[in-house]
């Protein structure tokens, strides 16, 4: 009787054990550490719990240099991930080496999953696809840097969140100043004071369609509206409107968030850390201003954050598991999840209908401001940017505004630095893909 | 007298085979790697790749950037060196001295060795942060509006305060086993001839402790343009932006952070090429004038 109970049992094992064997494993490396980090593994478990073909494992791979680097070593020695978020910067070196990746319309389209990219919202389109429109990456967290403001700071100065730079200067910042606030700060100049300056202002990037249609590319950061912008930035810091404390994210942050300055700039995504920290004041948030001596008729701005790709080189088994992945990530539900969780946009227009049926952005007017902005009039110059070597050109602003800001340099030469050492980098980089 | 040795080659050879093997796979084999690939620029993936013979060294020459790269790891190393090796070497004499609690005394100095790099950047971050660090205050004290990672000189006065904290009691450890190995008789010979305790440190006791620090000096040079790393990448806080950093830092960063691998590969073949020049001028110069007793 006993021994019966046992095989009974040992067969049931065995049984369970090659049931989880037909599951189709796959993994996802990604770099979002924290709350992001949890709401990821929420969405890993969700989608196990959907089905029973597939298993996704979600891995931490720290920062998005490292996740991306680390994603490299592992494709070079054959152990990459099915699934590998990787950030903007890192966009032209992914997209850059064609075999590395499946296109994810590829992949959905071989496996079954219906795809229409006008599902997605205008922003969030092109930033990950070739030249020919066609989606390489999923986008995934995606933001656009939008201004948080202190509701209290704003009050107690009587004045409205600025909609212009040039309101900004001459309004907003003087009162905040005169309340004893620090009118300013923003938590990153190469994405927030230059690539979405250009898009922002609808002002071209880099050659060649800013960067998508060849590799033979320039960048077009010198030009008079983003320096006059940056000798208005330094000017501000010298009259105390302003303030830069480094070049880390949370250093600029963390004195909106003790209540020093009144508004910072941030990313979209920024929100649903905000809302947990649960801050000494109410703040909310509104789009990222413009100058009005540049245009009148400001355009929608990039997205910053990452997408997820495709590994290419594993088994067909194992693509359609991917490929059920993104089905179930761009799902409605799983979007707005995400979206209120982190205040990420929703990339799908149907996520952004469902976010507004639930009431979310009555409750949160500030989660709306993202997507509105990302929504925003289209312009030539608006798509995107694809650059080789990117991080490193971003590194080599950060270098050069930080210069700036500690009177190493001046507007002009930091502009032509800039220039031609991302100029450099960018011949070097065509040459990589030779 | 009689010399030992072995009666076939093989036994030896098989003896240094561990060891060389371990150059061979550790330094040999990716040295070699990175000569290669100096010369191409290759596509991360490993896809595409062009020979481009010596740009990827050119460029290097013609980059204000890395030039000032250089001038600072040479000013870093300098400082670094020099403090760590005179503070320890102080300490160590004041140590030396103590006769009641000596092993208390040696042990707290001792200390901060076990302390991993990154640690220690970590805690000079504590030390001069922005609004609360206690280092910050001090400095802000006389004046100097002192702040981590927005001013360069800041950066690099706490990178190097870090370093040479870090580096102290490596040094103490030596110059104290090397200050206790001098005969009695000697010193107390010198005692007869030399009333002045400082001239007695410079005439007698200097020289004698010259091979230790002479091998210091080798340790903390090499510590400071390589092992430093760990400091320099923690109190960087993961963004390079306008602080200053040392060349093996660079090549991290155009190598691992930015995928340049033809780029970062010559950097890392200067600094080979860099070390060899060193040890070879260091045994051939200086050694010379260290006698060994």
């Amino acid at each position: 009787m006993t021994n019966l109970k046992l095989c009974a049992t040992a067969a049931a094992i065995a049984f369970s054990a090659t049931a989880a064997f037909a599951e189709t494993e796959i993994t996802w490396w990604h770099a979002m550490g924290g709350q992001l980090g949890e709401a990821v593994n929420k969405i890993a478990e969700d989608f196990n719990a959907s089905q029973n073909d597939y298993k996704i494992t979600p891995v931490y791979k720290g920062s998005y240099e490292e996740t991306l680097t680390a994603g490299i070593a592992a494709f070079r020695a054959g152990e990459q991930p099915n699934v590998m978020q990787v950030f903007d910067a890192g966009a032209a070196t992914v997209i850059g080496a064609k075999g590395a990746t499946i296109p994810v319309q590829d992949l959905l389209a071989d496996n079954g999953v219906d795809f229409d990219i006008n599902d997605y919202i205008a922003g969030v389109r092109y930033f990950y696809a070739d030249s020919d429109d066609k989606m390489i990456g999923m986008p995934f967290n995606s933001s656009t840097p939008i201004l948080y403001y202190n509701m209290d700071a704003l009050e107690a100065a009587g004045v409205t969140p600025p909609k212009t730079w040039e309101e900004f200067q001459s309004t907003t910042a003087p009162a905040l100043k005169d309340a004893g606030y620090i009118a300013l700060s923003q938590s990153h100049l190469p994405w927030i004071f230059t690539e979405n300056f250009m898009s922002r202002h609808n002002l071209p990037f880099a050659t060649n369609n800013n960067g998508y249609d060849s590799t033979d590319t320039q960048i077009l950061v010198n030009n008079d509206a983003i320096k006059a912008h940056f000798t208005a930035v330094t000017e501000w810091k010298d009259n105390g409107l302003f303030e830069w404390y480094g070049t880390g994210w949370g250093d600029n942050a963390k004195p909106f968030e003790e209540g020093k300055v009144a508004m910072w700039l941030g990313s979209s995504g920024s929100f649903g850390g905000l809302l947990q920290k649960d801050l000494p004041f109410e703040f909310s948030a509104t789009e990222l201003p413009y100058w009005e001596a540049v245009t009148t008729e400001p355009t929608q701005t990039f997205i910053g954050g990452a997408a997820l790709f495709a590994m290419s080189g594993k088994s067909d088994a194992e693509n359609k598991a991917t490929a059920e992945f993104f089905r179930f990530l761009t799902a409605p539900e799983t979007q707005y999840f995400w979206h209120q969780e982190t205040g990420y946009v929703p990339i799908t227009e149907a996520a952004y209908d469902a976010a507004k049926a639930d009431g979310h952005y009555d409750r949160f007017p500030a989660a709306e401001v993202g997507v509105n902005q990302l929504k925003a009039k289209a312009g030539d110059n608006t798509k995107g940017y694809r650059m080789g070597f990117y991080v490193q050109i971003r590194d080599i602003m950060n270098r050069e505004y930080g210069r700036i800001l500690t009177g190493e340099t001046d507007v002009e030469t930091a502009f032509k630095t800039i220039e031609a050492e991302a100029n450099a980098l960018l011949a070097r980089f065509a040459k990589t893909q030779g | 007298m009689k010399r030992a040795g072995f009666d076939t080659i093989w036994l030896p050879m098989a003896l240094l085979i561990p060891q060389l093997m371990i150059i061979a796979i550790f330094f040999y084999w990716p040295a070699g790697w990175a000569l290669q690939s100096s010369f191409f620029l290759q596509d991360p993936f490993g896809f595409g790749s062009t020979f481009v013979g010596a740009e990827n060294y050119t460029s290097l020459l013609g980059n204000d950037q890395y030039k000032r790269v250089a001038g600072f790891t040479i000013l870093y190393s300098v400082l670094v060196t020099f403090f760590s090796l005179a503070i320890a070497l102080l300490l160590a004499v004041k140590a030396d001295k103590v006769i009641k609690g000596a092993k208390t005394y040696r042990t707290l100095l001792m200390w901060v060795y076990a302390i991993a790099p990154p640690v220690a950047g970590f805690l000079g971050i504590l030390f001069f942060d922005q609004s609360t660090g206690p280092l910050t205050k001090f400095f802000q004290m006389f004046g100097w509006d002192f702040k981590l990672g927005v001013d360069y000189n800041a950066t690099a006065t706490a990178m190097v305060i870090v370093a040479v904290w870090k580096q102290i009691p490596v040094n103490f450890i030596f110059f104290l086993s090397g200050l206790q190995s001098i005969p009695r008789s000697v010193r107390e010979a010198a005692m007869i001839d030399n009333r002045s305790a400082t001239g007695r440190f410079w005439q007698v006791t200097f020289p004698l402790l010259a091979p230790t620090a002479f091998f210091l000096l080798i340790i903390n040079i090499t510590y400071a343009l390589f092992d430093t790393f760990g400091i320099i990448d923690a109190l960087m806080k993961g963004e390079p932006g306008n602080n200053p950093m040392t060349l093996v830092y660079k090549v991290y960063l155009d190598g691992f952070r930015g995928n340049d691998l033809g780029g970062s590969s010559a950097q890392s073949v200067v600094l080979m090429a860099l070390v060899l020049l060193l040890t070879v001028f260091q045994f051939r110069l200086v050694e010379r004038r260290i006698h060994y007793t």
